[in-house]
């Protein structure tokens, strides 16, 4: 975005009228003193000044043990869970959202309405209290079956056994998430001009073919945006499994801290990581964003880029082929 | 006795307790082309969309080519018929909507071959060549990479139309084909539409062109307020009307 910005003042500049600094030889004016601006400008870095000579010489951040520990081997294979919890959680998610999505957009009034009642829950019960709860299901279901409801069972577990700390966290983090990524879908599918269906229908294609090839690739544009947002949040939120004694980034830092009470420097170990990754996944929602906003490179369509090339080439080969099969008829 | 293209007896069409449609009865010859006349909120283009079950109808019965539209008749009950079997009705009946609908994240030609590939699953190949003889009858050769936004309106249109014979209907709707296109463009897609009349398509168009339904057309109809009012060939309905309703419209618009 920002780049566009200032390559659109660089083709205004030559045309636009003198600035108004040196125009002041011209109108003789006066600028105007923004005073306010000035203080906050001066207070800020007076601000900044003192945080950064703190964080520099107050020996007690022990920048030295925050060395020791940044790329230690616990806090690496915590590191590792937090984004595989991520990674899952948001992709599993991000399904969960689409069929929700569909669900709600149904003409089907059982299906919409169960989708929102889903939604109205997860979204209106804390993350931290689902997490719990699924930690503790085996207090409500000790046993867990596959099987045919008031029918024959096939299989049957020990819920205990079953549901390990990991499949808590991404079960709850994947469940919850589904609720947020449905509403998102559900926005991007909806702001798609209902003639488009109309015309998928009118060609005969059916309701899933419209949905899967008319509408989703033209609701992605919307969807990508906030979905990039929610796996930066879904990333700090996975620190919430530390609950579940799950040895994810900030749980490996909490259990070294509370055997060698260096806490300080263990916290600023885990945010050092979680504002790297965060920057590293911010870069790439912005190629994600401008890959596919409308612009410039939208001279040829993207399906076009990728997977039409190729074979439109083959296939205009095979077209020669054909056509002179047919000119030898 | 040849069975019509379009028969139509008594439909009806409600949104809640509004009746838009009141009884329609019409019929269609194959290789005819028929145009809908009339005011705005007649009703004209929801019957067009009854016809390929984007509507579905309240009452009545709609034959295209002699079956039932949306429904089976068994033992004089009706039975719905599966979104499957819709869809290979539909795929029949080609149609052209006021607003293009092409699908904008694909090029013209994807446009034109998704429908045959997808739903009367023609090898891509044989879809390619089909859409490049297609475009090149309705003059856009060499438009085939670009993107919808790329194109003029009457460039979009005639796209449509291509992407709609691709599915090689019996049938045609047209649903005020040119009403959204700026007033020069308007002639290119007429043109299109009457080269497919003269290559015998059955089409039934909503239109407000005069000059194009006392050109093409064999049979025209008035629609007011949900019923046909007067039907007749072109010249006689459109220099002559019977009805008070039709001479006050006619006398308005031509």
């Amino acid at each position: 975005m920002e780049v566009t910005r200032l390559d659109s003042n660089k083709e205004q500049g030559p045309i636009s009228p003198t600035p108004i600094n040196s125009g002041a030889t011209i109108l003789n004016a006066v600028p105007i003193r923004h005073y306010g601006r000035w203080i906050a400008t001066i207070f800020l870095l007076l601000v900044a000044a003192v945080m950064v000579k703190s964080i520099l010489t107050n020996p007690r951040f022990r920048w030295g043990v925050v060395g020791e520990y940044i790329i230690s081997a616990p806090i690496m294979d915590g590191l590792q869970l937090t984004l595989l919890l991520t990674v899952v959680a948001q992709f599993l998610g991000i399904l969960i959202g689409i069929i929700l999505a569909i669900m709600r957009l149904s003409s089907n009034r059982v299906l919409a309405r169960a989708a929102w009642i889903y939604i109205w829950f997860f979204r209106g019960t804390p993350l931290l209290v689902q997490l719990i709860f699924w930690y503790n299901i085996s207090a409500l279901y000790p046993e867990i079956s596959i099987g045919i409801p008031f029918g024959p069972t096939f299989w049957q577990g020990n819920a205990n056994e079953l549901i390990t700390p990991f499949a808590v966290a991404i079960l709850g983090l994947a469940l919850n998430e589904g609720a947020y990524m449905a509403e998102i879908v559900r926005g991007g599918i909806a702001g798609i001009d209902r003639g488009q269906s109309e015309s998928a229908k009118a060609l005969g294609m059916t309701h899933m073919q419209t949905l899967r090839r008319v509408i989703l690739p033209q609701a992605v544009k919307v969807i990508i945006p906030p979905t990039g947002n929610q796996t930066i949040l879904m990333l700090k939120t996975t620190s919430l499994v530390s609950v579940l004694a799950l040895a994810d980034l900030l749980y490996t830092a909490q259990t070294i801290y509370a055997r060698t009470f260096e806490t300080m420097p263990l916290l600023m170990v885990a945010s050092l990581w979680y504002l790297g990754i965060t920057s590293v996944l911010t870069f790439g929602q912005f190629f994600l964003e401008r890959h596919f906003s409308e612009g410039k490179r939208d001279q040829i369509s993207f399906t076009q880029r990728f997977a039409g090339r190729v074979s439109m080439r083959k296939g205009a080969a095979q077209m020669e082929e054909a056509g002179k099969v047919k000119q030898n008829d | 006795m040849i069975e019509p293209a379009l028969r139509v007896e008594g439909v009806r069409k409600s949104y809640g307790s509004v009746e838009v449609l009141k009884g329609i009865d019409m019929q269609v010859k194959p290789g005819e082309v028929a145009c809908l006349v009339g005011p705005s909120g007649s009703g004209k283009s929801t019957f067009l969309r009854c016809i390929n079950h984007l509507e579905k109808i309240n009452s009545g019965r709609l034959y295209v080519h002699g079956e039932l539209v949306g429904y089976q008749e068994k033992k004089g009950r009706l039975y719905e018929l599966s979104d499957r079997e819709v869809c290979r009705k539909r795929a029949e009946i080609g149609m052209v909507f006021q607003n293009f609908n092409l699908f904008q994240h694909m090029s013209v030609l994807e446009n034109i071959i998704e429908a045959p590939t997808r739903v009367l699953k023609i090898s891509k190949e044989e879809a390619v060549i089909h859409a490049r003889e297609l475009l090149e009858l309705v003059g856009l050769s060499g438009r085939e990479d670009s993107l919808p936004k790329q194109l003029s309106g009457g460039q979009q249109q005639r796209v449509a139309i291509t992407r709609a014979l691709a599915m090689r209907p019996k049938l045609m709707l047209f649903d005020e084909p040119t009403s959204a296109l700026d007033p020069e463009l308007v002639g290119e897609v007429l043109a299109a539409m009457q080269d497919l009349a003269n290559s015998g398509m059955t089409m039934i168009v909503v239109t407000h062109e005069m000059g194009f339904a006392r050109k093409v057309a064999d049979t025209v109809a008035f629609m007011d307020a949900g019923l046909i009012v007067e039907t007749g060939p072109p010249d006689q309905l459109l220099d002559s009307p019977q009805h008070e309703r039709t001479k006050s419209f006619f006398s308005k618009v031509l």
